[in-house]
């Protein structure tokens, strides 16, 4: 197995070296490595149970590691909460948990980071520059939004999505951690949150797209991280591994595989 | 890029519905527009039924005032907790014990009435910060931990008033109290000039001994603005306003944003605790004494009229405007079936069926702000 990326020169935005994490006895992640590095979509695959989810709790800061290294920029850190993890540039956008559906779309944006305005001893939250940022930023990624004040639970999955990873960039997010955006999403919806994912990582953000359909990935990652029962299976540039053959090591095992045959290749 | 991206038209750039919303929609999608509504319809019908008996002469006017005043001050306070998610049903025993903090140290202990006032404040934040932190630490609902508040409250209300007094009131607070910065302060009437001058041009009616029929503004009406003002500017102009929106519509969503959830809810149990020690100084100066039933069923109100004023019973929506007029409602309906002399018993009946249809017409309003069908 190689571990290789397209931009071996620079250093990694964030990198990760035998990362370990148990739950008493349960042993979620024995040791996993991969790096991310800027203008690139590292794409984490695995079935349910790999370890995807705790491993992007521990990158975000939810979960302390017991074992292993973390770089940022190629300088060693640990976090002790989720805001170390935000102010290091690291912003996580949870699949059903990043937007409040009855807070209008600037409220949301601003979400615990409201711009404020002073008027003597007073602060006031700014609504007007909320509204219009809001309103700018939607429209950078061709939604466009008449009213920033109705709710976020007027728009649809795919929108809501990218309001989220719009609301990270905007407050300069360098990687996003991408937490199954596309797993609850329609057709139409799903390109939309993929081209939006290909246009931040054309800026120069690192992403760390989670995913366990391996064609969505396929569609925007520049290379691939398989993960298995808490391990890393190996880091594969696009040149290297075909849409089948990832598709094999993540099933994993052979009984899901001849299955897969079985069913015409279509899982 | 790849194979499946290229024969994918792109998305579109909104939902085209969207752009169809009328002002009309817009309106609906307010959470106070429902208690406005209601508000006009009971004016309207009393204006009809309770026309001629006094109801909206000066004194009529602000007798309806008064009470809608008085629920104002904890319906603000509700709606805010509401609104960040959580419930407090100790209001109304703490308008009772708050009474006993000030009565029992000025005529037992010879505290000076503004101190006494003062412990009252530091004490019911007190309660209310630890009903906030009972509720943030153990993930209860805060329905049962604060009817614990309710009963524990209330009983140490009654036990206290017992052994101090001997019976269910603690009087004499006049004594202590009067001509004080205190009583004018929470049981005042201001603009007393004005309205002289009102009687002297007859305008408002006066009584036999000369005196105007209202002689000003009661000061709880006053804090009843204030307070209802105060709550409407931080809840929707201000940071921590947009963190009760936030905590009470998904308190996971806010925390993954940095927004201080548990800090935000147990400042909330703090204010509706300081709403009740309002409303409970109020009383107690206005009548000179404390009592041991004072406030009972007030949570409840309070509650209504949050409803009635929009606010969802699962949080994260509503509005103190919305709070006051609910309120409004409350006094408008409850004086105006005394001044029409109908049987007094109908206004609870009124109230249930208010507050049916206050939480039916939310729950549509509800889904048209968020889009569900």
């Amino acid at each position: 197995m190689t571990a290789t990326t397209n931009q071996p020169s620079e250093t990694p935005i964030i990198e990760v070296r035998n990362l370990v994490k148990h739950f008493g006895a349960v042993v979620a992640l024995a040791g996993v490595s991969m790096k991310v590095h800027a203008g690139e979509v590292l794409c984490l695959l695995g079935d349910n149970g790999a370890g995807k989810s705790t491993l992007i709790k521990t990158l975000s800061g939810v979960h302390k590691p017991n074992g292993g290294e973390y770089f940022v920029d190629g300088k060693q850190v640990t976090f002790q909460t989720p805001r170390d993890a935000l102010d290091a540039g690291i912003a996580t956008v949870y699949q059903d948990l990043a937007m409040v559906p009855l807070m209008s779309i600037a409220r949301n944006f601003f979400m615990g980071r409201e711009p404020v305005r002073k008027f003597g001893p007073l602060k006031f939250m700014n609504m007007g520059f909320a509204e219009d940022v809001a309103r700018q930023e939607m429209r950078k990624i061709g939604i466009d939004v008449r009213d920033p004040g109705q709710a976020v639970g007027t728009l649809s999955g795919g929108e809501r999505q990218c309001v989220a990873i719009a609301r990270a960039v905007y407050f300069g997010a360098k990687v996003l951690i991408l937490d199954e955006p596309t797993s609850a999403l329609g057709v139409a919806q799903t390109s939309m949150v993929l081209k939006y994912v290909n246009l931040v990582r054309s800026r120069g953000l690192g992403v760390i797209f989670i995913t366990h359909n391996v064609r969505h990935a396929y569609a925007v990652g520049n290379s691939f991280t398989v993960l298995n029962r808490g391990r890393t299976l190996g880091t594969f540039s696009k040149s290297e591994i075909g849409i089948e053959e990832l598709q094999n090591l993540m099933a994993g095992d052979k009984e899901l595989q001849s299955l897969s045959d079985e069913l015409g290749g279509m899982v | 890029m790849a194979n499946s991206e290229t024969s994918v038209p792109a998305a579109r750039s909104s939902d085209e519905r969207l752009r169809r919303q009328s002002i009309l929609r817009s309106m609906l999608s307010r959470p106070e527009l429902g208690a406005v509504a209601g508000a006009i319809l009971v004016f309207i019908f009393f204006a009809v039924t309770a026309r001629g008996t006094g109801m909206f002469a000066a004194d009529g006017v602000m007798n309806w005032v008064t009470v809608a005043g008085q629920l104002t001050i904890i319906a603000t306070g509700a709606a805010l907790l509401m609104i960040g998610g959580e419930f407090d049903l100790s209001v109304g025993s703490m308008i009772g014990f708050a009474g006993m903090m000030i009565a029992i140290p000025t005529v037992y202990f010879g505290v000076p009435i503004a101190l006494s006032v003062l412990f009252a404040f530091c004490g019911a934040l007190l309660i209310g910060f630890l009903n906030g932190v009972i509720v943030v630490r153990t993930r209860l609902p805060s329905f049962i931990v604060t009817l614990a508040s309710l009963y524990i409250l209330r009983g140490m209300t009654i036990a206290l008033s017992i052994l101090f007094a001997n019976r269910t009131i603690v009087s004499g607070v006049k004594n202590f109290a009067d001509d004080s910065f205190v009583s004018w302060l929470f049981a005042g009437k201001a603009f007393r000039g004005f309205f002289i001058w009102l009687a002297e041009a007859g305008v408002i009616g006066t009584l036999p001994n000369g005196q105007p029929a209202v002689q000003g503004i009661p000061a709880v009406v006053l804090w009843a603005f204030a307070i209802a003002a105060v709550g409407h500017i931080v809840l929707t102009r201000t940071r921590f306003g947009n963190w009760i929106f936030a905590s009470g519509g998904d308190a996971n969503a806010a925390r993954n944003v940095g927004v201080p959830v548990a800090r935000v809810k147990i400042t909330l149990f703090m204010v509706t605790a300081f709403c009740a020690t309002v409303y409970a100084t109020c009383q107690v100066m206005e009548f000179g004494s404390a009592a041991a039933d004072r406030g009972v069923l007030k949570e409840f109100e309070a509650i209504i009229a949050a409803v009635i004023g929009g606010c969802l019973l699962t949080g994260g929506y509503g509005s103190v405007i919305g709070a006051f007029f609910g309120a409004l409602i409350f006094g408008v309906v409850q004086m105006g079936i005394l001044f029409t002399g109908a049987p007094n018993d109908w206004f609870q009946v009124f109230l249930g069926l208010m507050l049916l249809t206050a939480v039916l017409f939310n729950s549509v309003i509800r889904r048209r702000a968020t889009g569900e069908r």
